[in-house]
């Protein structure tokens, strides 16, 4: 009541206005708060909005990619039959590789759950509990130590992708059992073998650890992860040299004209091209042209090499320009030439705003995926590849391939990946801001 | 934690050490020991003249012409890189014109007809050539004289039955792991024989030559060193002209991008007409070139619906993403206390931190499905692959763009002029609306651009999230193509290179880079002016 | 004795100064004609123990200070001495600042403006301010002058506030120069024109006070003139309160001047007063040169 007492007071003291005119501001004054309010409500639902579609974004990929770091598996006591995986008794590696594990697997299975079933077809239904890569699992267990062979050993082998699903709640078991894709008797079995603790969810190393497959329980990002360091470390070998060298030579040496000019927008179009473009780059004169190997990581480390260079030296401008002028002078005034005034003090001082801006353009390279499709790291990679000339993916790329993948299983291998992908960005960036704050300003 | 690995692994780690650290020993090791050894005799050199100076700097010479004009370590690296520098360029040189030259030269050796042939057909003959050439190494004493027989037999020539059939050949290759594309025709094999003699010759001249011009220059080098030489002055000007050659490389990388593109394009448009493409309004390449060339017909490569569906999603990216980031942009620079910047300016960066590919994943397996399910209880009939999704989606990944570059741009304006305005008694928002954001006008209109060009380029999401049909229609809630989603088509396909389905996709990049490049540098150009008009 | 020396080797010189324009000797005169009746002027503005903090930092100490109506009230003092700040607590510009704090009173006509039901909009169309780099609005000059008005609401059709800005320029002097001219940029004048464009500005949403913090220190000499002249004129209608580096412009121009030193009031009174008979020792120190 008071505050308005006051407010009329005021308005009554306006002497120069003329009674209509007050009237009419106190009127209006009233409108103009109310769009105050309004404007700044707008300012705080766009942050607002902003901030929730972050929340969103992550909520969605974590709840569905979790499960990705989980694997159903089965304990199964396999007797290594020694007439099954080396008949001849040479224990010869190439020979043990080929074995057929996947009969050794079945009838372990079989044996599990109360014999070999006679029908065919409960019996199929039974051995689709196991993935199909379990025979590599055998096998890998047998290389590893060959002495195993004709002893029986306790190894626990990946469930099929249905299995998988289900018991992470994927699938649901009260639909009905034509249009379910585990069956009934197979539910059967599966709550035996979690009753008994056979069947459990354990840590799923595979992930990172596994080649593409066309199976989601035993597809992983082996490759792709592999693919993606041979990346990095060809950026770090071309993009830091070359950016930082021509982010030298544009601040401190060149002359102020026309071409430098040039040169100066050339390099902030340069970091605006759409990455697509670089792709159609490194396929029609790396492949083409050089005939350097398709989807070979060499290749894609060039051109993310190439999309990194003008953030590197955009950034490296900025470092080299933020060191103090009068260190510059300093060590003119004790005679030290151009070129050691540069290597001696500036580089130093500025290393840290150019490791920052390194590490943003590692973090914009390793997240690109567009180009890489051009110059067909696509491919179904199962071989991991030794040097940058051989086939490999890229972590995004993996999700890509993921993500247009049919399989059910493969939704939440896209987004685990997606995870992993955004924890390597968000450890870059870590390390960006620590060296920053260790480095920043100590003259 | 090895268990983890699989034998295929586990066998790659030793097999990957063991390669890279002979690969270290053999290629890296020896060239720095040789270039270390060349600094430490120039140094050694330099420090030798100087210490026979100081003797005869006691009988009393002018002290000017006794002391080095260079510190010792620089005539080192003087004579380390002037011993080395031209020998590594020649040798570079030599290194890439080697391999388009012996290609010419090998294919100058093939039967007049091979040159007949269709381009596709010429490529496959040249892989093969290839293929054989590698596998050679493979070959034994014997069957590469079996090989040489092969290749010497001509069908026309003597009409004896052919000593080694080409079906023959193949499964020899087959046998060690190297699959030929077709059967070898002799002339194939005699190719290849031919490249690998040239081959051998040219790595031999290559190496001869560089040894040869790295003693040379190391003498006359070694030389040239005195007390006087201007080593370090050397030193600085090839390492200036080295952080040159870096700056020229974006320059290239430009042009690189521009030939390149433009060749292919050029190719394209000899095959399929412009006009079919820039004023085609349907979109429908046929597939199996190869097999249809004959009637002429290519298939139709319409721009206009790409082009379209372009714009519509960036539009509706714009739409959603230009309030929200301006709004957020004006609220932080202007309202916000310290505090919720704090939270709310990393929160941003972090939405531009993520990948594309985790958006357009994201549209696909999230933001889709919703708005189909959520079109379907109002009664509208909305696809997962849609105009709204792609844009949508576009859309929030633009927002940390915009906010960015307004909340640079609304700072520049000058305080005074919010004080003045706050001093004739508006209210914030009035002082934001009529004052403030009108003077950042050019800069925001710039900033907009810059998004509207990162959305026209933007790849992953629509790939994921716009659909393939290139049509031109206006309904938000159904699928329309993009640019970027045609070249990736066309490029992730099993075509042949020189096919009109592939040579499209860098008619399509040009496109793209040139809409792209006119956006780009006309808004950097109106937010420098913009910059300048405040500074 | 020293002192007062100096003082009278000082007032010959303003003397001239003040010779040279008729107008500004007339001031003078009235000035003390004021001072002869002071209960023809009342008060307008009262403070009681301002004090302002910059975060930690104190910047004013307990100021009391009034300001008589219709008549020009010149702050000066060295550097930091805080007489800015006070300036920019009368219309409560300092809100801006978020680490600004002021407390103590400040009464407009007796209301307190501090009082948290006012609203500080109506309170600042009250209380014009000029700055000391002239900021016309990047819009042509009609919108500058024509923003007041226009978000308060002063006019109700177009004809009353073409008239309105015609009056507002014709009283800031700029009419003449401009009124052809009226759609160009107000960016494109030249820097006096752009200061009497501001305070044309100021002008035109009808206050009662008018705030001018240093409005001359941007400007040449001749400029300088012309807007001094304008401040003498408007005196008739408003209250003005003139934040000046200058000693001589505040002898010019203003009735009455405060001392700042260092956050605190030194000295204030009649100007005639204060320039040529100062009572405390550190303003005689500041007039007459010895340190500022």
């Amino acid at each position: 009541m008071e505050a308005q007492e006051v407010q009329k007071n005021m308005s009554n003291d306006l002497s120069t206005h003329s009674a209509e005119v007050k009237r009419r501001m106190s009127k209006r004054l009233k409108k103009r708060q109310a769009a105050e309010k309004r404007f700044q409500f707008y300012g705080m639902a766009a942050i607002f909005t902003g901030m929730m579609f972050l929340v969103i974004l992550f909520t969605t990929i974590i709840s569905k990619g979790w499960p990705a770091f989980l694997q159903t598996s089965i304990q199964l006591n396999v007797n290594l039959d020694p007439e099954i995986v080396d008949p001849s008794g040479e224990r010869n590696v190439d020979k043990l590789m080929q074995a057929n594990y996947t009969k050794i697997a079945r009838t372990a299975l079989y044996a599990e759950l109360g014999g070999k079933p006679k029908n065919r077809k409960t019996r199929k239904l039974m051995y689709k509990l196991l993935s199909r890569g379990v025979d590599v699992q055998i096998r890998d267990v047998v290389v590893a130590d060959p002495s195993l062979i004709g002893k029986t050993v306790p190894i626990w082998l990946y469930a099929h992708g249905n299995v998988d699903a289900l018991l992470k709640g994927a699938i649901d078991r009260n639909t009905e059992n034509s249009s379910r894709l585990v069956k009934d008797q197979q539910l059967e079995w599966i709550d035996k073998l979690v009753a008994s603790g056979k069947m459990a969810k354990q840590f799923n190393w595979g992930l990172f650890t596994h080649p593409a497959s066309s199976q989601p329980e035993t597809a992983g990002l082996g490759v792709a992860l592999i693919g993606t360091f041979f990346m990095i470390i060809i950026v770090l070998l071309l993009a830091i040299p070359i950016g930082v060298a021509a982010a030298l030579y544009l601040e401190e040496f060149a002359p102020k004209n026309r071409v430098t000019d040039i040169i100066e927008v050339n390099i902030n179009n340069l970091a605006a091209v759409p990455s697509i473009v670089f792709g159609l780059l490194g396929l029609a004169v790396f492949i083409n042209f050089m005939g350097l190997p398709r989807s070979g990581s060499i290749v894609g480390g060039l051109v993310l090499a190439l999309m990194t260079l003008p953030t590197i030296i955009i950034a490296t401008r900025a470092a080299l320009r933020a060191v103090s002028p009068s260190i510059r002078e300093g060590a003119y005034g004790v005679g030290a030439s151009k070129m050691q005034t540069i290597f001696h003090h500036i580089l130093p001082l500025a290393f840290p705003g150019i490791m920052t801006g390194t590490i943003i353009g590692i973090v914009q390279a390793v997240g690109e995926t567009a180009p890489l499709l051009m110059i067909g790291m696509v491919a179904f990679v199962q071989d991991f590849p030794t040097t940058p000339m051989e086939p490999a993916t890229a972590l995004p790329v993996q999700i890509f391939m993921w993500a247009t993948s049919a399989e059910r299983g493969f939704v939440e291998r896209t987004a685990g990946a997606t995870m992993v992908l955004l924890a390597g960005l968000f450890v870059l960036n870590a390390a960006a801001v620590y060296l920053r704050r260790k480095y920043e300003r100590k003259w | 934690m090895l268990k983890v690995f699989s034998v295929e692994l586990r066998g790659k780690v030793s097999e990957v050490l063991s390669l890279y650290v002979t690969g270290f020993l053999t290629y890296i090791l020896p060239p720095v020991i040789v270039i270390g050894i060349v600094y430490f005799i120039g140094k050694w050199k330099a420090q030798r003249l100087l210490k026979n100076q100081g003797v005869a700097k006691n009988t009393g010479t002018a002290a000017n012409a006794l002391s080095l004009h260079s510190r010792p370590p620089y005539h080192g690296a003087f004579l380390a890189l002037v011993s080395f520098l031209p020998a590594v360029i020649v040798f570079c040189a030599w290194s890439i014109a080697e391999g388009p030259v012996i290609k010419g030269m090998v294919n100058s050796t093939l039967p007049a007809s091979v040159g007949e042939l269709e381009a596709g057909k010429q490529d496959l003959i040249s892989s093969v050539i290839g293929t054989v050439e590698n596998g050679l190494k493979k070959l034994d004493q014997k069957e590469l004289a079996l090989l040489e027989q092969a290749a010497q037999y001509d069908k026309e020539v003597n009409k004896a039955a052919a000593p080694v059939e080409p079906e023959a050949i193949r499964k020899l290759f087959e046998d060690k792991n190297i699959i030929l594309a077709e059967n070898p025709e002799p002339y194939v094999l005699s190719a290849a024989l031919k490249s690998r003699s040239f081959t051998q010759f040219s790595t031999y001249g290559k190496y001869t030559l560089f040894v040869l011009m790295s003693i040379a220059a190391f003498m006359i080098a070694y030389s040239s060193i005195k007390l006087r030489l201007r080593a370090r002055n050397g030193v600085e000007t090839i390492v200036k002209w080295f952080l040159i050659l870096a700056s020229i490389i974006a320059i290239v990388t430009t042009f690189g991008i521009l030939f390149s593109v433009l060749f292919e394009t050029i190719n394209f448009f000899q095959i399929i007409p412009p006009s079919n493409f820039f004023f085609g309004t349907v979109w429908d390449p046929r597939f199996g070139w190869g097999a249809t060339g004959g009637d002429g017909n290519f298939g139709q490569y319409g721009f206009l619906p790409l082009l379209w569906g372009t714009l519509y999603i960036s539009f509706v990216a714009l739409f959603v993403s230009v309030p929200v980031g301006l709004f957020a942009a004006i609220y932080m620079s202007e309202y916000a206390g310290s505090k919720l910047r704090s939270i709310a300016k990393p929160a941003l960066e972090i939405l531009a931190g993520i990948p594309t590919i985790v958006y357009g994943f994201f549209a696909l397996v999230t933001l889709g499905p919703f708005f189909r399910d959520a079109g379907a209880v109002v009664g509208l009939e909305i696809n997962a692959s849609s105009v709204l999704t792609a844009g949508f989606v576009m859309g929030i990944m633009l927002i940390p763009f915009i906010s960015s570059l307004s909340d640079d741009i609304i700072n520049a304006v000058p305080q005074s002029l919010r004080e003045g305005s706050l001093g004739l008694g508006s209210t914030k928002s009035e002082t934001i609306t009529k004052v403030v954001l009108p003077a950042a006008l050019p800069g925001l209109v710039g900033a907009v651009m810059l998004a509207a060009s990162r959305a026209i380029g933007e790849t992953m999401i629509v790939v994921l999230a716009a659909g393939i049909a290139a049509k031109l229609h206006m309904n938000p809630f159904d699928a329309l193509t993009t640019i970027t989603v045609k070249i990736v088509n066309q490029l992730t396909g099993d075509h042949e290179f020189g096919s009109p389905e592939t040579l499209v996709a860098f008619a399509l990049g040009l496109s793209l880079f040139i809409i792209t490049l006119m956006l780009n540098v006309y808004a950097l150009y109106i937010v420098r002016k913009y910059r300048e008009q405040y500074d | 004795m020293v002192a007062t020396h100096i003082v009278e080797s000082e007032a010959p010189m303003l003397d001239k100064k003040l010779d040279v324009n008729d107008q500004d000797a007339n001031n003078l005169a009235e000035a003390e004609t004021t001072n002869v009746d002071p209960a023809k002027k009342s008060t307008k503005i009262t403070s009681e123990d301002i004090d302002v903090y910059y975060g930690e930092k104190q910047a004013l100490f307990g100021i009391n200070l009034d300001i008589p109506e219709n008549s020009v009230t010149s702050l000066i003092g060295p550097s930091g001495c805080g007489k800015s700040t006070y300036l920019r607590c009368i219309n409560r510009m300092n809100d801006v600042i978020d680490i600004c704090r002021v407390s103590g009173t400040i009464k407009i006509d007796g209301n307190d403006i501090y009082d948290p039901s006012l609203d500080v909009v109506e309170l600042r169309a009250r209380i014009g301010m000029v700055f000391q780099k002239p900021n016309p609005f990047p819009k042509s000059i009609y919108d500058n002058i024509a923003y007041g008005p226009r978000i308060h609401g002063l006019t109700e059709s177009k004809d009353e506030l073409d008239e309105l800005v015609e009056s507002s320029l014709v009283k800031a002097g700029l009419w003449k120069e401009v009124k052809d001219r009226l759609a160009g940029p107000g960016t494109g004048l030249s820097g006096g024109q752009q200061q009497r464009l501001c305070i044309a500005r100021a002008i035109a949403t009808k206050p009662e006070v008018i705030l001018m913090d240093e409005p001359c220190s941007a400007l040449d000499p001749i400029a300088t003139a012309t807007i001094e002249e304008l401040i003498d004129e408007l005196r008739t209608n408003y209250t003005i309160v003139i934040v000046t580096h200058s000693m001589q412009q505040a002898a010019r121009v203003s009735q009455r001047t405060a001392f700042f030193h260092l956050g605190k009031v030194i000295e204030e009174g009649e100007t005639t007063q204060i320039f040529t008979n100062p009572q405390n020792e550190k303003t005689q120190d500041y007039i007459t040169g010895r340190f500022g």
